[in-house]
């Protein structure tokens, strides 16, 4: 009883999670997609979406719920874009002109949107909302009007014939086209080289200059992996390997699963030779079970037929697990904590002599940052851009995909922008099909796309609503439980 | 003369929209001295503590004249921050926690420890890594001083009242140059035994030479902690003087202006229904999950034209009753109001069976505070009863006006009218407010929670003196659940002191003090250990 209790709580509490769990069950039991083109699908698109709902985490935790204003991001992104292709820059250079191009943008307009939501503070959805609308009324002002009508542009392809007006399509082909995801892991791994070379050297001579300890050990531990990877590379067959510019999905779970064996080998060693541990360290021999476990799963010939058509593109994930990771490491640090305040309690945080605002601002403008980047990733994977059209949906589908995880207005965890990532595009690949397959009319099974998209928003914002009115009586704690009660101070009693 | 004082406030008068609030007030506090402020609810205490504080509803109004000295030197604040920084504290009477925080990250809110980290070096201090550890240890330390034995990161969220007050104390004192505290009302939400626990955690912090402004409603505790006082009244201050040259008869009478009687006459008293008389209330096997007041098991028999009182210490359970019996909180077990049996699942069913409830939240329960006081005042007979409404049920403006200002008069509710907003009104005026909207329903019982958190001693006896004419007059039947023992035992026929959710006796208001003590207690025993 209390167990099956302990479930249905569990499972009421994540109740959004779950009817998208079952929906796509469903849509994959109806539709004609086999695993590895869902697969193959499935990680296009999580790469191309992931950065994008991460960058929504801070501004929910800062307490500015679901930025709808990361459209203004997109945009940066697109005209940061447009300036690249039109003055001719190409290939990854290329991109890493568009990040610094839309940077300041970027940071401008976050800086203005987070200004506007201090003035509507409690109603930041709908302002993002609308100043994504108006934003993007002002670009198509410059974009159908502006360049070519009162900024002459010389660039035949990319305007439209009358010379007034950018053509609704930028083609990236032969520039920035995949120029993130098709990078080589041996690049990679010559950049990581010379870029830990470099900081490990700045670092010496600053401790050295400034008297400090040099903590040569904790460099050394960061320096030796990259280096040995980086010899490694000069072994003729993994260089061969690693010069390809993308990773079988099946290798990288191979690879991680070795990593991870090898990471807790090394530190039950450690622990058992080095420090002389008499503990036998349970946890570790889980982990490596787990690990093992993951490994199995790739003999399932579905799977394994699955996995080896998927091929990831290295650099893109690579980044998308950096930004996985600082989004943690950013919440632990004075700013983050700040922002946790702020998000929890603004009359708290005021009187406790945090700036209310600055932080709020700072907030959007790491959101709106962050988003642009996002736009980049996507944009350079699909390959064109839709000049008055990519940016429009992309603070809808992203908030939707968050929404799935289990994220909410309040809340929202990295983890679940992952989980909703992946069940969001799982309906979204699935859905046309299925409908399609269902009614026997593909128009039909478009519409049933469209309807995911926003449906989840509207389902999941009114089942949350729903857990939080349920949840606020029966599931509050039992504080009396986990409290020990006070004793008089020594000083005072009697 | 001037370094001999932590705080001197000299001519301070404030005015809102033309209407004083503050008239020369000037008052001076020692480093280590417990100094009380006495008043009644808006006799200016909390101007005058938002003026100490630099807050901005007094700079948003047209500032203020007058000096702020702190430690001689005359302050200017534009903000809580620069208090903070010149070492003035507070803790509040509403909470300024956040639950979903820890104990720990409660105390150092804004002033979290930090370590420098690669990135802090290049991009500045505010990303500095948490020192967690430190933090910890800090908030252990100030937790000891206080005497709080709790895991320092338990979340706030659902921790009992009393908890959070020693939270926000810790928060306070873990401020390394802390000269001056403010406690706005710290015992209105504490139970006996908390409220004891306190004043010692005060004279200890004055014995440390941090200097306190002790605000508050009972007496008895200025008596015993406070070393000098001033009481102001109408924004005037109408004594400053040291506790030893005065008494609490004499405090009361220079805080409200007139001589305070006993709160309910011996004479009403004859009217207790005797031990045959009908039952009115009828509660068997009671269960009610309340976080922080669960109530496990409770049996009671109310008889009709009583007035019963529950008492115990908070966290207890004696709050969860009515919040099951109302329907508030998830509820199992038996009740019946004159024999009818009241359906917990369903939502207002108590309210529909004759039974009104004033409850202990007021701002979050009781009132519908951005309303007017009229509105508050019919709401739920209108959405109970129907009442109210005219022809094609539209509200009937002209019987809700006149039954407000009837109202109105007959609780001395002091306003502008029926159409003020409730929101704007003192803490004492609100709670009259819920009581008038709880007898518009025209209740057989009436049950009131913690009628008296908060409200001075004017509002107070109003409260009790017609809550007995009510029982006399009309034969109301009415439960009062209150954390104030004296209060119960002021006007009560008969009192159940409810402790780990379970009635462990009922007794008579005479019942010697080593009664009532031992049935609060009964978990003391295990507490201890």
């Amino acid at each position: 009883m209390s167990i099956l209790n302990k479930v249905g709580k569990y499972l009421a509490k994540n109740n959004v999670t779950v009817l998208f769990v079952i929906l796509c069950l469903l849509a994959y039991h109806y539709s004609t997609f086999t695993l590895p083109t869902l697969f193959e699908e499935l990680f296009i698109r999580i790469g191309r979406n992931t950065f994008l709902v991460l960058s929504l985490l801070i501004p929910i935790i800062a307490g500015l719920g679901l930025n709808f204003g990361i459209v203004i991001g997109a945009i940066a992104a697109q005209i940061a874009i447009f300036v690249v292709v039109l003055f001719g820059g190409s290939g990854f250079t290329g991109i890493l002109w568009a990040v610094a191009i839309c940077t300041p943008l970027a940071v401008f307009f976050g800086y203005l949107v987070g200004s506007l939501f201090n003035k509507m503070k409690g109603t930041e959805m709908i302002g993002g909302l609308v100043a994504g609308f108006f934003s993007d009324g002002i670009y198509q002002f410059i974009f159908l009007f502006m360049l070519g009508g009162v900024i002459v542009v010389n660039a035949p392809d990319l305007m439209i014939a009358t010379g007034v007006g950018v053509r609704n399509i930028i083609n990236l082909d032969g520039n920035l086209r995949q120029a993130i995801d098709n990078m080589p892991m041996i690049n990679i791994i010559d950049a990581a080289f010379y870029a830990i070379t470099a900081i490990c050297a700045i670092l010496i001579i600053f401790r050295l200059a400034k008297k400090r300890d040099l903590q040569i050990k904790k460099l050394l531990k960061a320096f030796l992996p990259v280096a040995i990877l980086w010899a490694a590379s000069w072994i003729p067959a993994v260089g061969a390997f690693m010069s390809a510019p993308r990773l079988l999905l099946l290798y990288a779970i191979e690879f991680g699963v070795a990593g991870a064996v090898i990471y807790q080998l090394w530190k039950i060693f450690a622990s058992k030779v080095l420090d002389k541990n008499p503990e036998l360290p349970k946890m570790r021999l889980v982990y490596m079970g787990v690990a093992g476990g993951v490994y199995a799963i790739t003999f399932i010939p579905a799977m394994y037929e699955a996995l080896s058509m998927v091929n990831l593109p290295v650099l893109t994930y690579l980044i998308i697990a950096a930004l996985y990771m600082f989004i943690p490491w950013f919440m632990n640090t004075k700013l983050g904590q700040d922002m946790r305040t702020v998000g929890q309690d603004r009359a708290v945080a005021t009187s406790s002599g945090i700036n209310v605002n600055k932080v709020r601002i700072i907030a959007m403008i790491m959101s709106t940052v962050l988003a642009s980047y996002g736009q980049i990733i996507s944009l350079q994977n699909i390959g064109t851009v839709a000049t008055y059209g990519s940016h429009i949906a992309v603070g809808l589908y992203s908030i939707a995909a968050l929404l799935v995880g289990g994220a909410s207005v309040q809340r929202a965890t990295t983890k679940q922008a992952v989980l909703g990532i992946v069940l969001f595009h799982t309906m979204f690949i699935l859905s046309a099909n299925a409908g399609a397959q269902l009614l026997g009319n593909a128009q039909i099974g478009e519409f049933f796309r469209v309807f995911a998209a926003y449906g989840v928003i509207a389902v999941a914002l009114a089942m949350h609503a729903w857990s939080r009115r349920k949840g606020g009586q029966t599931l509050g704690l039992p504080a009396a439980t986990v409290v020990v009660p006070a004793k008089p101070p020594e000083s005072g009693s009697k | 003369m001037s370094e001999e004082f932590v705080l001197e406030l000299e001519n301070i008068s404030k005015e809102y929209s033309g209407n004083p609030v503050l008239k020369n007030v000037s008052l001076s506090v020692k480093p280590g001295e417990i100094y009380a402020l006495i008043g009644e609810n808006g006799a200016g205490k909390s101007t005058l503590m938002n003026i100490l504080f630099g807050m901005s509803v007094i700079h948003e109004t047209g500032g203020f004249t007058g000096k702020v000295k702190i430690g001689g030197q005359e302050a200017k604040f534009t903000s809580p921050a620069d208090a903070m920084l010149a070492g003035i504290g507070m803790v509040h009477q509403e909470f300024m926690l956040i639950p979903g925080f820890t104990i720990v990250e409660n105390i150092k809110v804004g002033r979290e420890e930090t370590l420098p980290t690669i990135a802090s070096r290049v991009f500045g201090k505010s990303l500095e890594r948490l020192d967690t550890e430190r933090m910890a240890a800090d908030a252990r330390k100030a937790l000891d001083a206080i005497g709080m034995d709790i895991n320092e990161f338990t979340r706030v969220a659902g921790l009992p009242v009393g908890y959070m007050q020693f939270v926000e104390i810790a928060r306070e004192i873990d401020k390394e140059n802390l000269k001056l505290l403010v406690f706005d009302e710290p015992t209105a939400v504490l139970t006996e035994s908390e409220a004891e626990q306190l004043l010692s955690v005060m004279q200890s912090l004055s014995d440390k030479g941090i200097a306190i402004i002790f605000i508050t409603h009972r007496l008895s505790e200025v008596m015993a902690v406070a070393r000098r006082m001033t009481v102001l009244r109408d924004g005037e201050v109408v004594a400053s003087k040291p506790i030893a040259q005065t008494d609490v008869v004499e405090i009361a009478e220079l805080m409200v202006g007139r001589r305070i009687e006993k709160l309910v006459d011996d004479e009403s008293r004859s009217v207790a229904p005797d031990e045959n008389a009908e039952i009115a209330v009828k509660v068997r096997d009671l269960f009610v999950d309340m976080p922080g007041e669960m109530v496990k098991g409770v049996d009671l028999d109310i008889r009709k034209g009583e007035i019963f009182g529950i008492g115990g210490l908070a966290g207890q359970g004696k709050v969860g009753i009515p919040n099951g019996i109302m329907g508030m909180s998830p509820a199992s077990g038996t009740v019946e109001v004159f024999g009818e049996k009241v359906t917990f699942s369903k939502l207002g069913d108590a309210l529909s069976k004759g039974v009104s409830f004033v409850s202990e939240d007021r701002r979050g329960v009781g009132l519908l505070i951005g309303e007017s006081i009229a509105h508050n005042i019919i709401f739920n007979t209108m959405t109970v009863k129907g009442g109210f409404l005219g022809l094609g049920k539209i509200i009937s403006h002209h019987q809700v006006r006149a039954h407000a200002q009837s109202m109105i008069e007959l609780l001395d509710i002091r306003c502008v009218g029926g159409s003020q907003r409730v929101g704007s009104l003192s803490g004492g005026n609100q709670q009259k407010v819920c009581l008038a909207a709880a007898l518009t329903l025209k209740p057989r019982l009436l049950i009131v929670s913690e009628p008296t958190r908060g409200i001075d001693i004017g509002a107070k006896k109003l409260i009790m003196e017609y809550l007995t004419k009510l029982r006399n007059e009309e034969g109301l039947t009415i439960i009062m659940v209150s954390s104030e023992l004296a209060e119960l035992r002021s006007v009560c026929d008969r009192i159940a002191i409810v402790s780990e959710g379970k009635v462990s006796s009922i007794l008579p208001p005479e019942a010697p003090d080593a009664d009532f003590g031992l049935a609060m207690s009964a978990v003391g025993s295990k507490e201890v250990e």
